[in-house]
């Protein structure tokens, strides 16, 4: 895939990153808002194929680090898995960390909804890492096509090849 | 022939539609509200969320939630095992 004009790279440059951000957003604010680990994690997960459409593929793979999404995607499994085995003394999944209404906070770092927001975080980090891990497999194996003289060849969207 | 089977059963479809659309409930007021109650009163007590919606995606039905999550995780598993390596042939 070709790099796009100079426009849509500036573009890229100055609203990718919001679009972390408002992904993270909603990820941490999944237990009070509209929202949650899976949304917000689509969200962040688009970040990667702007980087793809705007700046094309080889500069895309150069930036890729698949260990990064491949860990992401494990330790939001695992510690999604292990907030659900908090509550086990009375369930699986129960929301033991959860402090009631009108009581004193467990502790300054544990969230008022107890294991409701910290399972959003982690499933965001693994729907990011799942999402962008299927986005780099997939357009990786489309260069087999790509790059193939005559057919199949790409036209090219733009004169600058970066 | 065909057509008048076509007709018959439009018609008959049709009339099993809208009775059924007549006999439902209207929207917002359910027949039984034993387990909405209980959920609107102990997810923001018990449970302290404020919003019920995520309570119940993680909290009560947290184990639907996890099945969502094993399927995202082989979805993401077979993609690997199918498009890694760019596509080479061997």
């Amino acid at each position: 895939m070709k790099p796009l004009s100079v426009i849509v790279t500036s573009v890229c440059d100055v609203f990718a990153w919001f679009m972390i951000v408002f992904g993270v957003y909603v990820i941490n604010n999944g237990h009070n808002t509209p929202g949650g680990g899976f949304q917000g994690g689509a969200i962040v997960a688009t970040f990667l194929s702007f980087l793809l459409v705007a700046y094309g593929g080889r500069r895309f793979l150069s930036w890729v680090r698949e260990g990064l999404y491949g860990f992401l995607e494990f330790v939001g499994l695992m510690a999604f898995f292990i907030f659900g085995c908090v509550g086990f003394p009375n369930s699986f999944f129960y929301n033991s960390l959860a402090i009631p209404e009108g009581g004193a906070p467990l502790s300054n770092w544990i969230p008022w909804s107890g294991t409701i927001s910290l399972m959003n975080i982690a499933v965001g980090c693994e729907v990011v890492g799942a999402l962008s891990l299927v986005i780099v497999y997939m357009y990786s194996s489309i260069r087999l096509v790509d790059t193939g003289a005559g057919m199949g060849g790409e036209r090219g969207h733009d004169r600058f090849d970066r | 022939m065909k057509r008048t089977i076509f007709v018959v059963a439009v018609i008959v479809l049709a009339g099993l539609l809208s009775g059924t659309f007549e006999a439902i409930h209207p929207f917002g007021v359910p027949s039984d509200t034993a387990m909405d109650d209980y959920i609107l009163q102990h997810a923001p007590r018990d449970r302290s969320a404020q919003n019920v919606v995520t309570s119940m995606v993680f909290d009560f039905r947290g184990f639907d939630t996890l099945g969502e999550a094993a399927v995202l995780f082989t979805a993401l598993c077979s993609i690997g095992a199918l498009f890694r390596d760019g596509g080479k042939q061997e």
